[in-house]
């Protein structure tokens, strides 16, 4: 990993969005917007309200065919072009995993099932259609063992093993919020996508969420996409930020080249003022956003 | 709780008189306009076909409903505050019960597995029992769609009939036995559950069950018009009855051909056919709750509740939707498919009006009222849907009337079914004492 962030030669990208736009009925949410990722850095996107970030997120995650662009994603399982492809393909076969900004753990299913339906893939795969499973075949048995305890593995880092039986939609936001993140690492993503993590949480959960990201960062050098208000967490941990406002890309770099980019400032704070910039107040989290 | 905000509207610090008062008036009001020409005015029998007038009638109705509007008002206003939790005596009363939920469950197994044979069993009471035993396991199939995938499927009969009918033609075109066909007719419907799972792949809730609805009576008419490969609505007859290892149940065999009653050197007696018939609804039955049971802690399984839960977070997990749901559509068809089987062999004949929308309105009120998802709670919703019916012939007018008291006296005290109880698939710690599981039944 490139020290702070700097953008190093050697290390290919390994996501390539390129002049990416979305039109909805001629409001154009994202206007050629071209940027990349690599893997093992923390990529963070800001923006004000309704500067395209979540929408740019749908894209690559295939919840949005985007009306012009490209977006390719490269690793060792191969080159895919993540426009062209279904969404669940994309978690599926390309390693794209997310979060959501509003949480969308399966509320009435345990946490420990919830982290064992992100193995889906491999453990169908293990019960041949079901037909192993319900044999109860051994080669299914160790596979579901071997799930179960990536769970557990998990839930201990989180501290939240205790709360492995019980139902997601009972537990407090912040674990909702770990439990999220744990769930999308289950899946074994390649590149990582969190909707505003930090949304809806204390100081404290803050940091927390801080230090997991950066193990995450570094046990399973995957790159992370990182939408953010909070700009304790985003320029604390980015190794790189892209500011969007209007849909269109206003500013790329490390945060200290961001912080100081008179766009930026222009974006958060309007033409007139001069403050320092660390202190750009997010607008509050949650927004009104889908 | 709508009742606990009454009882503060009502009472809260003494009787709201006026309150009360406001509240019985607006529904001798609501009476007053009901009544006043359906009780008020009568065509008279006489030759003119004059009007007559019966103020009367109104006048006590409107005022029956003023004091009995008040009468109530009054009573939720001066009780105590109820309790948040819906009967709460009813969930102390489950959790004390699943304290020894194995031998309850040994003990009602046993009694269901021997109850055919009892001195008391009579023809009429396992008849009863398999006709019960039927509606279980459709409860079951469905539960698979609609309590585990979270699919509203109010066609679900359609498949019903599917098996029914694939049943029927193949034994009688292709002179097949019972068990050689039970598997095609189970394959058949799966195979029309998938088709009906394409066209409504994108539609969820409101709009999936009136798509369902709709395939369910296009099912049934296809059925009454077809005449040629069906019957029409005269339907077809001479169903056979399944063969006991290929000995039959009748009174005179073909020559060279042994009976049941004298292979085994005893009286023949029409009841055997019948405990016959539901010992074999009862492996079905059996079959259906296990393979379901089982596959919750499946893959395929627990992506069919995260379906339900969430379709989109499912997505960005991977989990292929088409896949799910179709196989969620087939596999519950699958098991309509065989219960349809049973029920052409055990009527001995069939014909569409078996198959209206009630039907399937009944089993999903079974799967709805028992809790969806809810195992246990199948069974004893079906006894009550369908024993009480039955029980109660004398008051068969007033069927629906039952019907429709028990589903509101449901939704308003346990809104999430009798048993709403969800069971983990999986655990990673013990598994807490007196927590309830779906067991055999």
């Amino acid at each position: 990993m490139s020290a702070l962030g700097q953008p190093d030669a050697m290390v290919p990208a390994m996501l390539e969005v390129a002049h990416l736009s979305m039109h909805f009925e001629g409001i154009t949410a994202i206007d050629d917007v071209s940027f990349s990722a690599r893997r093992g850095e923390i990529t963070g996107i800001i923006g004000p309200n309704g500067a395209g970030k979540t929408t740019v997120f749908n894209c690559i995650t295939g919840f949005y065919r985007p009306s012009v662009g490209r977006i390719a994603l490269d690793h060792e399982g191969g080159r895919f072009l993540l426009e062209r492809m279904e969404g669940f393909r994309i978690a599926r076969d390309a390693g794209v995993a997310r979060t959501f900004q509003n949480i969308r753990l399966f509320p009435r299913m345990t946490v420990l099932e919830n982290l064992l339906v992100a193995q889906h893939v491999k453990l169908m795969r293990a019960s041949v259609f079901s037909i192993a499973g319900l044999l109860g075949l051994r080669r299914f048995r160790e596979a579901e063992a071997a799930a179960i305890e990536v769970a557990r593995g998990w839930l201990d880092r989180l501290g939240l093993l205790m709360a492995a039986d019980r139902e997601a939609g009972t537990l407090p936001h912040g674990q909702q919020r770990k439990i999220e993140i744990a769930r999308a690492m289950c899946s074994e993503p390649k590149l990582l996508c969190l909707d505003e993590p930090a949304a809806g949480l204390n100081p404290r959960e803050t940091a927390e969420l801080n230090k997991l990201l950066l193990d995450i960062r570094e046990d399973y050098g995957v790159g992370i996409l990182l939408i953010e208000h909070d700009m304790a967490v985003v320029m604390g941990i980015s190794d790189r930020i892209i500011v969007l406002d209007h849909g269109a890309k206003i500013s790329d770099g490390t945060p200290g080249e961001v912080r100081n980019d008179p766009a930026v400032i222009r974006a958060y704070l309007g033409e007139e003022d001069d403050p320092p910039a660390p202190s750009v107040p997010g607008p509050p989290p949650g927004g009104g956003r889908p | 709780m709508t009742t606990v905000d009454l009882g503060d509207r009502f009472g809260g610090d003494g009787v709201q008189w006026g309150a009360i008062l406001k509240d019985a008036g607006m529904a001798a009001l609501v009476a007053l306009v009901l009544t006043l020409l359906l009780f008020g005015v009568r065509l008279s029998d006489g030759g003119g076909g004059g009007l007559q007038f019966r103020p009367w009638w109104v006048v006590i109705a409107v005022a029956s409903v003023f004091a009995g509007r008040g009468a109530v008002a009054l009573w939720i206003g001066t009780r105590k505050p109820a309790s948040a939790a819906a009967l709460p005596w009813f969930d102390r009363a489950l959790a004390r019960l699943s304290q020894h939920k194995r031998l309850l469950f040994a003990g009602f197994f046993l009694a269901v597995a021997i109850l055919p044979l009892l001195p008391v069993a009579d023809r009429r009471m396992v008849d009863l029992a398999t006709l019960v035993m039927i509606y279980v396991m459709l409860g079951w199939g469905l539960n698979i769609v609609v309590g585990l995938a979270g699919l509203l499927d109010l066609g679900y009969v359609a498949f019903y009939a599917v098996g029914a009918y694939s049943y029927t033609l193949l034994a009688i075109h292709f002179d097949l036995s019972f068990w050689a066909c039970l598997p095609l007719a189970g394959a058949i419907a799966a195979l029309f559950g998938v088709l009906l799972g394409f066209p409504v792949l994108r539609l969820r809730g409101d709009y999936l069950a009136i798509v369902t609805l709709g395939f369910g009576e296009m099912v049934r008419i296809i059925l009454i018009n077809w005449s040629d490969l069906t019957g029409g609505s005269e339907g077809i007859t001479g169903i056979a009855v399944p063969t006991f290892f290929g000995l039959r149940f009748t009174p005179t065999p073909a020559a060279g051909e042994t009976a049941f009653h004298q292979f085994f050197a005893i009286p023949f007696a029409g009841i055997h056919k019948l405990i016959f018939l539901y010992y074999i609804i009862l492996v079905l039955a059996l079959l259906t709750h296990l393979f379901s049971e089982r596959m919750r802690g499946l893959p395929l399984g627990r992506a069919w509740e995260a379906l339900r839960e969430d379709e989109i977070a499912s997505r960005s997990l991977g989990l292929n939707p088409v896949l799910v749901k179709l196989s969620a559509f087939g596999i519950g068809a699958m098991f309509a498919g065989f219960a349809g089987s049973f029920f052409a062999t055990r009527q001995g004949f069939i014909n569409p009006s078996s198959f209206t929308f009630i039907e399937s309105a009944i089993i999903l009120a079974i799967v709805v009222l028992g809790g969806m998802g809810s195992q246990v709670g199948v069974i004893c919703a079906a006894m009550v849907l369908i024993l009480l019916p039955e029980l109660a012939r004398d008051f068969a007018e007033f069927r629906m009337l039952l019907f429709g008291g028990a589903m509101v006296a449901i939704m308003v005290w346990r809104p999430r079914g009798l048993l709403a109880h969800r069971v983990p698939s999986v655990r990673l710690g013990p598994e807490p004492p007196g927590a309830r599981r779906g067991g055999p039944p």
